[in-house]
């Protein structure tokens, strides 16, 4: 099937089966790795994408689903070589280890905050609770959301 | 060394993290090679059984498929997937990559289907037609055990792998001598390791340099090239195992698995990439599992508390096949069965037994949390059984700093510990007695509030060469460019744990330059000289101390040359924040110009080598033993048994901290994962051997919710066996936390007369306890 989409503000015009999930139009047609596979039942979160400002599993989603969408993914976050707010904080704050559920774990990030620009605690916990971190004990994951809060709201 | 100059002590952010949080780092799968073919492997869907014919007739003519390969194939071409650890009398299994006429366990490959795209691999595995003909099926350990258990490996005619006896001391005597004996059975469920990035494997072969090179998401590149030279009967210098960024190990990459000689052999076929990426159904069916084991313990203790004795009967349930380290995990448990305590006798009697499951092997403390979860659990039992204060208990029969190094009866030589010192820092944290009396309180009200505590040591730095089936030691190149900027070969693994970071903080500080000039690369057989590899928390106690000599050995080449330079004496010379200055007339010359001069040989003394370069092979002279005091302050709901974390303090002591910010990134992580041992995790297979918990759907991996705010301290207790006084924290965490949750969950069922419930304890567990 014949689809058009956006990628990160690039538009891609590709034959797809219909079969064919958006991870792997991702990684294997765009070429963008940056969005990974850690269970392919949307359970962990590590192919978390944006799919029209909406944060989604795409190990989940068809390809042809997104037909005519604007996909944001991990690569698209960093600005002229300026790292999003949301990045740094994870950075600055140790919120990560092996880094593998990073890029999902930080668009989800983006949007809880794009839902909730203040988050307590337990709103952050259960905000992220789609992604999984086998690493970090999420304790450091939650400081880093704090962090981009702040570095979100003084922005604006 | 000084151990708070720039960068050593201090919370330096990682250099690995820009790579990583763009999404621009490197996992196996994202490593693309033109006309790579794509492998999936049809998997058993039986426990046990015999093959009687496998049909590949469809799948290869299915479009897209370039070749479908079963044991058929490669019985006799590849290896049999290899065990290291070796035990008097061990009953070694022969565990071909393929499976040969026969399947032990869920998840066991039988066929590798070769196509262009992986979704026509997958559509072709659909094809296959295996005709099984089932065989009664043995899950449980204690069963298998028995002379009536239908047996895995006909050719030894038991289950039994192996029997191993630990421990020194006059146990009959000790338990003569005891006032009380307080005995309970204990059952350390099967977890699953759950990196959150599958295995995968990448393998290309080069026929006319008859040269191989293999990606794969392991632990120790080297020790994989070596296994998977053996297996395919390849020169070891003409396979180059690459190690790119690996999304966590927890120990279930500290292996040689079927599919890494599998893809290798595949590769030799086809003269194309081919690819394999784990799913995590596989992940569950097919990867190591941990801990498993189950037994009773004893413990033999006077009235006033002091301990006598310890024995322990158990079995460990070893699954199918022995995997690289499947038999030595258990021995491990029998060396740390003293804890922090003085136990005059201790008696380790361990069977080990085949079951039709996946192998289990080293998870996150392998072994260690077994015996400490042993230990502390009884500690409490005994504690309960005498009426004294369990952290009083503790307490009296802790070792005193001035008693190191400890022996222990299990024939262990505890390097350092102050023990004493983190309890008491923990307790104050806790405001430990006002703490029981709001209990106490608590209780006078229906709250059902528990108060744990676990004081651990653990075993850490493997470690001595001797102790380790392919020796302990790790290696390190410090290499001072031309230009001055530094590169450093480690032969440890890292794979999250930050040591690009930690590395580059040693080297800034010791050579006195920019952190920022120096390049940490490891995981490559054909860059690195060999090492053992990420394991064991050994990376900067062993790896970090490799590095510590090998960069000495450069200062102290640069220093000849310095001296010659400065046209001074090398006695006269000082080293400090990158420069050599000499006496008497304070000149200078930077360990930039002498590299230069190195390497530009032309104002030399005479007989000089050029470059600036050294290696070293650093050999431990024991294990470390981090230890610390973990309390978990928990309420149950009466109403649904549910657990909600109130407090968890931890204070650890790795020894000297290089990077403070890892270090506590570490002790999160690990009690994240000794807690969901506690409350949530469990391989479940049903009596058939069908693995029910076979997905992140089942498998209950802590969410963000699920886990409390960790408090965190620490003391410092530095060790003598290497040079950077650095113990090892890897693992810390999770040996410390499932007992202290445990027992605070536990102790908060005290009004119910609930002495002990076997993890995880879930809610429904829980409130079968309090509405039987």
């Amino acid at each position: 099937m014949k689809i058009s989409l956006s990628i990160n503000g690039t538009s891609y015009d590709t034959d797809v089966e219909p079969r064919l999930l958006l991870v792997h139009l991702l990684r294997d047609v765009a070429g963008l790795t940056g969005t990974h596979i850690g269970c392919e039942t949307s359970i962990c979160g590590a192919c978390t994408v944006m799919i029209n400002g909406k944060t989604a599993k795409s190990c989940c989603v068809l390809a042809v689903q997104a037909d005519g969408a604007e996909v944001t993914t991990i690569e698209g976050m960093a600005q002229d070589g300026q790292l999003h707010p949301v990045q740094e904080a994870f950075w600055e704050k140790h919120g990560l280890q092996c880094g593998y559920c990073t890029p999902g774990m930080i668009m989800a990030v983006c949007g809880l905050l794009k839902d909730n620009p203040n988050p307590t605690d337990d709103q952050i916990r259960h905000g992220i609770e789609g992604n999984l971190c086998r690493c970090t004990g999420y304790q450091n994951i939650v400081e880093a959301v704090k962090y981009s809060a702040e570095k979100l709201n003084a922005q604006k | 060394m000084s151990f708070l100059a720039k960068y050593i002590g201090q919370k330096v952010k990682r250099t690995e993290d820009p790579r990583l949080v763009k999404g621009i780092g490197h996992y196996v799968d994202d490593i693309k090679l033109a006309d790579t073919l794509h492998v999936v492997i049809l998997r058993s869907q039986y426990a046990h059984a015999k093959i009687v014919s496998i049909n590949t007739d469809a799948a290869k003519t299915s479009p897209g498929v370039v070749a479908v390969y079963t044991g058929a194939d490669v019985a006799g071409k590849v290896g049999f997937v290899p065990c290291a650890a070796a035990l008097p009398g061990l009953n070694v299994p022969k565990y071909p990559v393929l499976a040969d006429g026969k399947v032990a366990f869920v998840g066991q490959p039988i066929a590798a289907v070769v196509a262009t795209d992986k979704y026509k691999a997958r559509d072709a595995a659909d094809l296959i037609e295996v005709d099984y003909d089932p065989l009664d099926v043995v899950t449980d350990a204690e069963a298998s055990a028995q002379s009536d258990s239908p047996v895995i490996h006909e050719e030894f005619g038991t289950n039994v792998a192996f029997t191993h006896q630990a421990g020194t001391g006059d146990i009959d005597s000790a338990f003569a001598q005891a006032d009380k004996i307080v005995k309970e059975k204990l059952n350390h469920q099967r977890l699953a390791p759950i990196s959150m990035e599958p295995r995968g494997v990448l393998a290309h072969y080069l026929p006319g340099e008859e040269q191989m090179t293999l990606w794969s998401s392991t632990q120790i590149p080297h020790l994989m090239r070596t296994q998977v030279a053996i297996m395919l009967g390849m020169a070891e210098n003409r396979l180059r195992v690459i190690t790119p960024e690996v999304g966590g190990g927890f120990g279930c990459k500290l292996n040689v698995y079927s599919e890494e000689a599998l893809l290798g052999w595949i590769a030799m076929q086809v003269h194309k990439p081919v690819k394999w990426i784990e799913s995590r159904r596989e992940n569950f069916q097919a990867t190591i599992h941990g801990r498993a084991q189950v037994g009773t313990c004893e413990i033999a203790v006077k009235n006033d508390g002091t301990l006598l004795g310890l024995r322990y009967n158990v079995t460990a349930d070893l699954g199918a096949y022995l995997q690289l380290l499947t038999p030595a995990i258990p021995t491990l448990t029998g060396l740390m069965l003293s804890g922090c305590y003085k136990i005059p006798a201790i008696q380790m009697n361990c069977v080990g037994v085949f079951t039709n499951k996946m192998s289990t092997d080293a998870y996150r403390g392998a072994g260690r949390p077994e015996a400490t979860y042993l230990v502390e659990r009884m500690m409490d039992c005994v504690a309960l059984e005498l009426k004294m204060d369990p952290v009083e208990l503790r307490r009296k029969n802790m070792p005193k700093p001035s008693e190191f190094p400890f022996p222990t009866a299990t024939g262990l030589f505890y390097d350092s510990g102050d023990y004493e010192k983190a309890l008491d820092k923990a307790l104050a944290m806790a405001d430990y007695q006002k703490l029981r009396a709001e209990q106490a309180e608590a209780r006078k009200q229906g709250r059902l509030i528990g108060i744990g505590v676990s004081t651990y040591v653990e075993i850490c730095a493997m470690g001595p060469s001797i102790a380790l089936p392919a020796g302990g030691w790790e290696s390190a190149t410090v290499r001072v460019e031309p230009t001055g900027k530094v590169t450093v070969l480690t032969g440890v693994s890292p794979h999250g744990q930050g040591e690009e970071t930690a590395f580059a903080q040693i080297i800034g500080d010791m050579l006195g330059i920019d952190m920022n000039d120096v390049l940490v690369i490891h995981g490559d057989t054909s860059i690195v000289q060999y090492g053992i590899g990420t394991f064991g928390s050994r990376g900067l106690a062993v790896g970090g101390a490799a590095l510590v000599k090998a960069a000495e050995k450069v200062v102290a080449k640069a220093k000849t040359l310095a001296a010659h330079l400065l046209q001074t004496d090398e006695a006269s010379l000082t080293f400090e924040n990158g420069k050599f200055v000499g006496a008497p007339n304070d000149k200078s010359v930077s360990i930039q110009e002498v590299a230069l001069a190195a390497y530009i040989p032309h104002n030399v003394p005479e007989d000089f080598e050029p470059g600036l370069t050294a290696t070293h092979f650093f050999e431990p002279k024991n294990f470390t033993f981090p230890s610390g005091t973990h309390i978990c302050v928990s309420e149950v709901d009466r109403e649904t048994g549910d657990v909600k974390i109130l407090r968890y303090i931890a204070v650890d002591d790795c020894g000297n901290q290089i990077n403070p910010m890892i270090v506590q990134g570490q002790i999160h992580g690990g009690i994240a994962q000794g807690m969901a041992q506690a409350l949530f995790e469990e391989v479940v297979y049903d009596e058939n051997g069908q693995l029910l918990t076979g997905e992140l759907m089942d498998y209950a991996v802590p969410k963000a919710h699920q886990l409390p705010f960790f408090e965190l301290d620490h003391t410092v207790t530095p060790t003598d066996v290497n040079p950077l006084g650095a113990k090892g924290v890897g693992e810390a965490g999770t040996i410390g936390s499932t007992p202290a949750t445990a027992n605070s969950v536990i102790d908060a069922l005290a009004p119910f007369g609930v002495t002990h419930v076997d993890l995880p304890l879930r809610p429904e567990k829980l409130w079968k306890l309090m509405n039987n």
